[in-house]
């Protein structure tokens, strides 16, 4: 009974967040285009899934993963379980962190995979590009960029380097890979930063961000907390581009050269 | 590509569910194998509340299965109706109001960013940087999510413009990478942070296949446009311009 009125509330709440674009579509329909949508019947039967879809979906992280995450990465950044003691602001060491990180990793890696914006993406990218993106190769490979922005950022938190120094040689890597990537790949490997970043990661994220500058002496959650979600929409964008021009290449070897391969 | 027959003709729809639930939990195994592993194993403490964890964990999978059929059957079409209305009527200026209101509308609203906001204004305030009392509070964070929304509606707007007019995508995304650059010198160093996390919150889960549809649907409807190279992008000018949007209005009202 608890929980239904729980669920109750979070669906209420989805539908109030759809409920602008619903008002914006329907006026449109009707002042600007006066048409009717086609198949209405069964978009209509999709915008309810997607509202129960989504609250479902929210009240089960509710449940099982954000109460659990949020814990894991206090515990994980706390100084006794990586010291076995207190520490001070001058005995931090950068290098004690290695389950924090790998934690960090892992867990953007993972929560990328489930990303329903992603899901999204990935299967318009596939569907107009008839298949040569495939679903799966560009979820993992964001999911990878998520997973080392978020490790980095991280290190970043624990070792107190300025948050404009990272982005500042991320966007001149970006840069530079935009010069030499393939260009039908280029607009997607930029929008794929946007996308990583929401329902699933952003509260974990957000949660380790916070933890680790509490827990870490010295550093301040205003000033050091914020910055993960940065990174993280960052390095998708280097990864997506990098492993576009890994595979021009390797296409383009192939056929340069045949006979290579098989000696 | 599956080799075997659903088990039963008279129940495809049965088979069609069972999919989608098994895609689902497909997506969900990673985060199961890193939980476990860093609590079992790492931390060495038993699973708590082992009960509602799976079942919050069957409700994430039948949630996803829901919404990814739901993508399939409204979002996507609906996006895609609207770009292909809109082109065909032929008008600019309502195309444009549509994308700017798009942007504008789902983020003014958006939870997440009223929650960054909210904590952004009470750092500020404890920092000194704004004067203390919830009126200073509130008009600040009201401020913060006022630039961000219509950054974005006004990003969308750019977006859509460009795939009208097929400007490259580099160059308007490197100009806002300089632009960034140049704000982060110059703005406060409180804002910097809630800047760059900016950009990634605005984008939300109904609204990127909204405008993922849209780019695709003009780009494929208007001749000389390919979907894939100027379809995509619109995501990217909504995270992008906000950092530059929220480090202005950190600049206003801090100096």
């Amino acid at each position: 009974m608890e929980f239904l009125l729980e669920f109750g509330q979070i669906l209420l709440a989805t539908f109030r967040d759809v409920l602008p674009i619903i008002i914006l579509i329907a006026s449109f329909q009707i002042l600007v285009l006066r048409q009717s949508i086609p198949h209405l019947k069964r978009v209509l039967v999709g915008v309810v899934y997607v509202i129960l879809g989504l609250a479902l979906f929210l009240a089960g992280l509710d449940k099982a993963l954000f109460p659990l995450g949020k814990i894991m990465a206090q515990q994980l950044s706390n100084p006794l379980f990586i010291y076995g003691h207190e520490i001070t602001a001058d005995q931090v060491q950068w290098s004690a962190y290695g389950w924090t990180y790998l934690f960090a990793a892992l867990i953007g890696f993972a929560t990328t995979i489930a990303e329903p914006s992603l899901i999204a993406v990935a299967f318009k990218a596939s569907e107009v590009s008839a298949g040569t993106i495939s679903q799966w190769g560009l979820r993992i490979t964001v999911a990878v960029g998520v997973s080392v922005g978020i490790s980095l950022g991280a290190f970043r938190i624990v070792s107190g380097t300025p948050l404009y120094l990272f982005i500042l040689v991320g966007y001149l890597v970006v840069i530079v890979q935009t010069i030499f990537a393939p260009k039908n790949i280029i607009a997607l490997a930029y929008d794929s930063g946007g996308v990583t970043t929401s329902t699933v990661t952003v509260p974990l994220v957000a949660a380790l961000g916070l933890g680790l500058s509490e827990a870490v002496p010295g550093r301040n959650p205003a000033l050091d907390g914020f910055g993960l979600i940065a990174f993280a929409s960052l390095f998708p964008i280097i990864t997506v581009m990098g492993y576009a021009q890994y595979s021009h290449w390797l296409a383009n070897r192939g056929k340069i050269s045949p006979a290579k391969e098989d000696s | 590509m599956s080799s075997q027959n659903p088990p039963l003709k008279i129940t495809p729809y049965l088979a069609i569910i069972y999919q989608k639930l098994r895609s689902a939990f497909t997506d969900l195994l990673p985060i199961i194998v890193v939980i476990a592993f860093f609590q079992l194993i790492v931390l060495r403490q038993p699973m708590p509340e082992l009960g509602q964890v799976l079942f919050g964990g069957l409700l994430v999978v039948m949630g996803l299965s829901l919404f990814i059929q739901g993508l399939e059957m409204g979002l996507f079409p609906i996006g895609e109706a609207m770009a292909q209305a809109l082109a065909r009527k032929g008008s600019l200026f309502w195309l444009l109001t549509f994308a700017f209101s798009l942007g504008f509308a789902t983020t003014v609203a958006e939870p997440a960013l009223i929650a960054v906001a909210r904590e952004a204004a009470e750092i500020a305030s404890q920092g000194n940087l704004i004067g203390p009392g919830e009126d200073a509070i509130s008009s600040y964070a009201l401020g913060l999510r006022m630039s961000v929304a219509v950054s974005v509606g006004l990003a969308i707007l750019i977006g859509v413009l460009r795939i009208i007019k097929g400007w490259p995508i580099h160059y308007l995304i490197i100009s806002g990478y300089v632009m960034v650059m140049l704000m982060t010198i110059i703005a406060p160093e409180e804002i910097v942070g809630i800047a760059y996390d900016a950009g990634g919150v605005t984008t939300s889960t109904v609204t990127v296949p909204l405008v993922a549809a849209l780019g695709v649907g003009l780009a494929s409807i208007i001749k000389g446009r390919n979907p894939l190279v100027d379809g995509f992008g619109l995501i990217a000018f909504a995270s992008l311009l906000p950092m530059i949007f929220v480090m202005g209005y950190g600049l206003l009202i801090f100096s």
